[in-house]
């Protein structure tokens, strides 16, 4: 069993990195494979406060948008490398979280969600009427790249490594959260805030702390758009379609589980970007039909996501099933 | 003068909240009674909105034709969402939820890019009746209809919950469907009622909202976000709430947009929902 473990782990660690050197004839796969990792590192860094900590954020765009806006500020404002923006970014975005947080981290259950949604609308219109910000029209990156601290490349492949390698160091941190102290009272607190409460666990200040540390690296996701696209506005960069994918991706693999944000990417972005490019324009429309039928079937018949799927299925060696006393139900039936 | 212009901007303010409040009413009562966020909200509006352009461009129909086609159909596709999808995912963790009523919405959403294509449709400004001034406040037909219609199809509908047996039935279910299945009632039959009842409130705002408002697949994303502020402002399940709430949104977005300027209204409207959030979060007419 161990074995077979390390070397399914071994086999994704192989695959991980080969993945730009195998397709590098095909740019399109390339990229494919880097906006994977993107919106994985942003479901990922979503799940940390929607996934362990249980408060359904439907606002997250605006730490997204933040961090894009930072890291293009930076070079527009003060003709800095964008990627310079990214720990402002992540600041401003930790101090948002303290302001939002703090007040509607009390709210419980739908009324969380909402208000995150609020906050994030009144972000994008906000931002839509700043002539600092570029306005409805956003602002772009550097044109040319001037040094390789601007981090414009052609080629997608840079951009993947840097990709793999933030989110590899955001799963290692749920990870090591996951096993903390504030893992335990996160999963306290998502079972029964009440409960946790009464055993003299501070909710609040765990579910800022949730929240803050997933706002920082949702902002960074946000500073590594920019520096992928170059570009920026309020509705790519705030919009409340961010806000529901990673939502919907983070649900789609299993929201609280580590490898679950990255699952629900594996499969929503290439459905996205392959009927996107394949269809064109015009059939944008038949792609999202597709794509929304999928979601409602998985949520229809498997709530808790994709991973669960792993969890129902007793796996022969790991379970002994003790209490069977019907010899037979190791068969298919 | 400004005393009138003032009036003008706040009658605006109601007839147009009437609307907010009626399409909101079916969001509030949904979420009230099985607690379940319906994020496709704004894609039922937005068919209904649809069932007024078909409607009018198959035979010519006005409101008087398309507000009961519309009540109708999107009251079925209620009662269809609710026996396919939604009673399914109700007892689901709230992500389920999120995530079953969102791909309902992107399915309904893109379904009406293919079918309807993305350009804008706009009903004739005659449609309903031509302007009239009335005290030196200037009322467009197809506004007062749409606010006169809202107005009372969201009061009664807060009877019918409140005041008739089959209300009180809904809410007993809302309360306790145990208790209220061990009392003879059918839980899923109030269900289906409730999504029924929202789905019909929900198409006759739409068909209404479409005499005056452009049409595309894309604005149920707009509307809906109304409608959310709505009800958190309103206190869920309440439909008293969402009149009260649908009323006062509707002046102040009026009233900002003419103080301090068209593209803050939505600044504003957002600003005073989280204030609300903030000292009252169980809304203005809502129990904790």
């Amino acid at each position: 069993m161990m074995t077979s473990r390390r070397l399914l782990q071994l086999a994704v660690i192989v695959v991980a990195l080969a993945y730009p050197i195998v397709t590098s004839g095909s740019p399109v796969w390339q990229r494919l494979g880097a906006l994977v990792l993107l919106a994985a590192i942003s479901a990922s860094a979503w799940n940390i406060v929607g996934g362990y900590a249980g408060q359904v954020s439907v606002g997250h765009a605006v730490f997204f948008g933040i961090g894009a806006y930072a890291a293009v500020v930076a070079f527009v404002h003060l003709d800095l490398p964008p990627i310079l923006g990214a720990p402002i970014g992540m600041l401003l975005s930790v101090a948002v979280a303290v302001v939002v947080g703090v007040p509607t981290l009390r709210l419980s259950g739908h009324y969380f969600s909402m208000a995150t949604i609020a906050v994030g609308e009144l972000v994008r219109v906000l931002s839509s009427t700043s002539d600092w910000l570029g306005g409805a029209q956003g602002l772009g990156g550097p044109a040319m790249p001037r040094t390789v601290f601007d981090l414009s490349f052609v080629s997608a492949m840079p951009y993947y490594y840097i990709f793999l390698a933030v989110l590899t160091g955001l799963l290692g941190l749920t990870w090591w959260i996951e096993r903390s102290r504030m893992g335990f009272y996160l999963r306290a607190i998502k079972d029964s805030e009440r409960a946790a409460r009464s055993l003299g666990v501070s909710a609040g200040r765990y579910k800022l702390h949730a929240y803050m540390l997933s706002a920082a690296f949702t902002s960074l996701a946000g500073s590594l758009y920019l520096c992928m696209f170059g570009f920026i506005d309020p509705e790519s960069g705030f919009g409340i379609l961010l806000s529901v994918k990673m939502v919907v991706m983070a649900a789609l693999g299993g929201a609280g589980q580590l490898f679950g944000p990255l699952i629900g990417a594996l499969i929503l972005v290439p459905l996205e970007e392959l009927s996107n490019s394949l269809l064109g324009g015009q059939g944008a429309g038949i792609t999202f039909v597709v794509y929304g039928a999928i979601i409602v079937i998985i949520a229809r018949f498997l709530p808790s996501g994709l991973l669960s799927l792993l969890e129902r299925r007793p796996h022969p060696g790991t379970k002994a099933a003790p209490a069977n006393p019907n010899p037979a139900s190791g068969h298919a039936d | 003068m400004t005393t009138t212009l003032l009036l003008q901007v706040v009658v605006s303010g109601l007839l147009l909240g009437a609307v907010y409040a009626l399409f909101s009413s079916g969001l509030s009562l949904i979420w009230g009674m099985m607690n379940v966020v319906n994020f496709a909200h704004g894609e039922f509006v937005m068919l209904g909105m649809y069932t007024a352009v078909v409607v009018w461009t198959a035979m010519g129909g006005g409101p008087w034709a398309s507000v009961p086609i519309a009540a109708i159909l999107i009251g079925t596709l209620g009662v269809l969402a609710y026996f396919l999808l939604v009673r399914h995912i109700m007892r689901g963790p709230m992500l389920a939820q999120i995530l079953g009523t969102f791909g309902l919405a992107l399915f309904l959403r893109y379904g009406a890019l293919w079918v309807f294509g993305a350009n804008f449709k706009t009903l004739p400004d005659d449609l309903v009746g031509h302007s009239f001034i009335l005290g030196g406040i200037r009322f467009e037909g197809s506004r007062v209809l749409a606010g006169a219609v809202g107005f009372i199809v969201t009061v009664l509908l807060h009877l019918l919950l409140t005041r008739t047996s089959v209300g009180s039935r809904m809410l007993a279910v809302s309360e306790d469907a145990t208790a209220a299945q061990l009392m003879g009632i059918r839980p899923q039959r109030m269900q289906a009622l409730a999504w029924a009842l929202a789905g019909a409130a929900t198409g006759i705002a739409g068909a209404l909202v479409a005499t005056f408002f452009y049409t595309s697949p894309t604005v149920g994303e707009t509307l809906a976000i109304v409608a959310f502020v709505t009800v958190a402002l309103g206190g869920f399940g309440s439909v008293l709430g969402a009149l009260v709430a649908g009323l006062l949104i509707g002046v102040v977005e009026s009233l900002s947009a003419f103080l301090i300027g068209p593209v803050y209204k939505d600044v504003i409207v957002y600003a005073v929902f989280v204030l609300v959030l903030w000292f009252r979060p169980q809304g203005l007419m809502g129990t904790t």
